[in-house]
């Protein structure tokens, strides 16, 4: 059980009026990349705020290493990127990491070495305002890995970023993952799956394959991890016993909230769209 | 919440506006331009040594609750707020943090304010010169405290904006400076008496004269003492670990 960096219990999440999370069980093992896969809106930066514990629930459990999430002590072992660069515009780069690494109780020579570990040192005096939307997200990774928690939060680390940096940022992920930190990183690339030791494949709000890079590609036939996610999708709509990934099953527990009607356009325009001169 | 939290937070907010030199020298010399201006315009006439110590009441407290309200709601924006209560922060470091900075900075604008109006202006200051900083103080922490809660129930820079003009006009209206509350309509007195900024006013137009004791300023004082008081307490609800 302790092996476990996260595991949600009957999550459920509601944002304003609309369900965002309706009974997501998960289980992500420590010490590994997993990657949390997924389309815009489908709940994944939603989870990773349960997580962290700024987000308010509406049922359910979130456990971080066995602790309820949000917990005070969790605080000193969870870093958080979230998906804007969340820093101060008006300060340097260093000043930037200085604030956080005295509010995360983080030793002062932490700063140089999350500034050198994220390659930012030519950049370490230079107002946040100047810096570029890559160098900026990576101030914003190394104020995450001040006093090296043990559970990296990303929200969506690589987005708008070319794929030189993208594989830099993956590179720094792989070398912490290796040190023993868990790494849950989201992202709306499917390429980026093949990067990850796990995967988990959100739609919805809703888990709908919990499985590795390998057996992904495998399982579902398909030669990229993008057509994976569409075959996945398609065998997810057509029902549930078609469902892949070990927890695909329990869809048919909430099936009521897409109407048949609904399932069958959906299931048409794929169809039509099969069919088409792509 | 731990000092250590509270310092760093309170110095984090002066080096950012320490790294902004354009509002540094706004935040010091336009209360000093508007006073050069108030008393040029009643030139020859009694009325600047009645609106003078007023207008050194307006300054730190219209100053400081915009800049609080745009700066917090700059960090729920940004996502900062967000990043910060992930972290070991307080919430009452981060209040308090704030309230410490622009307390700092109030002092700093006061005396530039100060100097000018007395040195250049020929304001005279019978009372405690101490006294006036400590009015002044006061003031800021109550722009402040009110400014962090407006910042609360704004979505966006533009709404923030409007609370200035719909929480400090009437307080500017009934504190007494363009009438003697005595003289205002009962309802409108009434109100007036238990607003804050009436109460600086009220100090500060006492330190000028010299004409009532030290505990009828101190008492106008921790009026607005409850006042930042509540609008802390308030406003520290309304910066939630957990949202939606």
């Amino acid at each position: 059980m302790m092996n476990n960096a996260i595991e949600t219990r009957g999550l459920r999440i509601y944002r304003g009026r609309t369900t965002v999370i309706d009974g997501l069980d998960l289980t992500v093992p420590g010490g590994a990349i997993v990657g949390l896969l997924g389309p815009s809106g489908s709940g994944k930066t939603t989870l990773m705020r349960a997580v962290v514990g700024v987000q308010i629930l509406a049922g359910g459990s979130v456990n971080v290493f066995g602790q309820s999430a949000g917990s005070a002590s969790l605080r000193h072992r969870v870093g958080y990127m979230t998906q804007r660069a969340s820093i101060y515009d008006d300060l340097s780069v260093r000043q930037n990491l200085r604030y956080f690494a005295r509010v995360q109780g983080a030793p002062r020579s932490d700063v140089e070495r999350v500034i050198d570990r994220t390659d930012l040192s030519g950049q370490a005096d230079r107002l946040a305002r100047s810096l570029s939307g890559g160098q900026a997200s990576r101030v914003s990774l190394a104020a995450a890995m001040l006093g090296s928690p043990d559970l990296l939060v990303l929200d969506e680390p690589t987005v708008g970023l070319d794929p030189v940096l993208r594989g830099d940022l993956w590179a720094i992920f792989r070398r912490l993952a290796e040190e023993g930190t868990t790494l849950l990183v989201s992202s709306h690339v499917m390429d980026e799956a093949t990067r990850c030791d796990r995967l988990l494949l959100m739609r919805e709000g809703d888990l709908i394959a919990d499985t590795t890079p390998e057996q992904l590609l495998t399982t579902t036939g398909a030669d990229t991890a993008e057509d994976a996610f569409l075959r996945i999708i398609e065998t997810d709509d057509a029902g549930p016993n078609h469902s892949i990934g070990g927890r695909g099953g329990r869809r048919a527990s909430r099936s009521g909230r897409l109407s048949p009607t609904r399932l069958l356009a959906v299931g048409k325009g794929r169809v039509q769209r099969k069919k088409g001169p792509q | 919440m731990t000092p250590m939290r509270t310092l760093a937070t309170a110095g984090r907010v002066l080096l950012q506006i320490r790294n902004d030199p354009r509002t540094i020298a706004l935040l010091l010399v336009v209360p000093s331009l508007l006073i050069g201006l108030v008393a040029w315009i009643f030139d020859e006439t009694e009325v600047f040594a009645t609106i003078g110590p007023a207008m050194l009441a307006l300054f730190p407290f219209i100053v400081m609750f915009l800049v609080t309200s745009i700066s917090t709601l700059r960090e729920r924006r940004s996502g900062t707020l967000e990043r910060l209560l992930s972290m070991p922060l307080g919430r009452g470091d981060f209040i308090l943090g704030y309230t410490l900075a622009f307390g700092i900075l109030a002092v700093v604008q006061t005396a530039v304010a100060v100097a000018y109006a007395t040195l250049v202006c020929g304001l005279e200051i019978e009372g405690s010169v101490w006294m006036l900083f400590v009015v002044a103080i006061a003031d800021a922490l109550l722009g402040t405290s009110l400014g962090l809660l407006a910042s609360a129930f704004a979505r966006t820079e533009f709404q923030v904006v409007q609370f200035m003009p719909a929480l400090v006009f009437p307080q500017i209206l009934l504190g007494g400076i363009f009438l003697p509350r005595d003289q205002l309509p009962e309802v409108l007195e009434t109100i007036g008496d238990w607003l804050p900024l009436s109460h600086a006013i009220d100090a500060l137009t006492a330190v000028a004269s010299g004409d009532e004791d030290s505990s009828y300023i101190l008492l106008r004082i921790l009026f607005i003492g409850w006042w930042i008081l509540a609008a802390i307490i308030i406003g520290s609800l309304t910066l939630r670990r957990r949202t939606q």
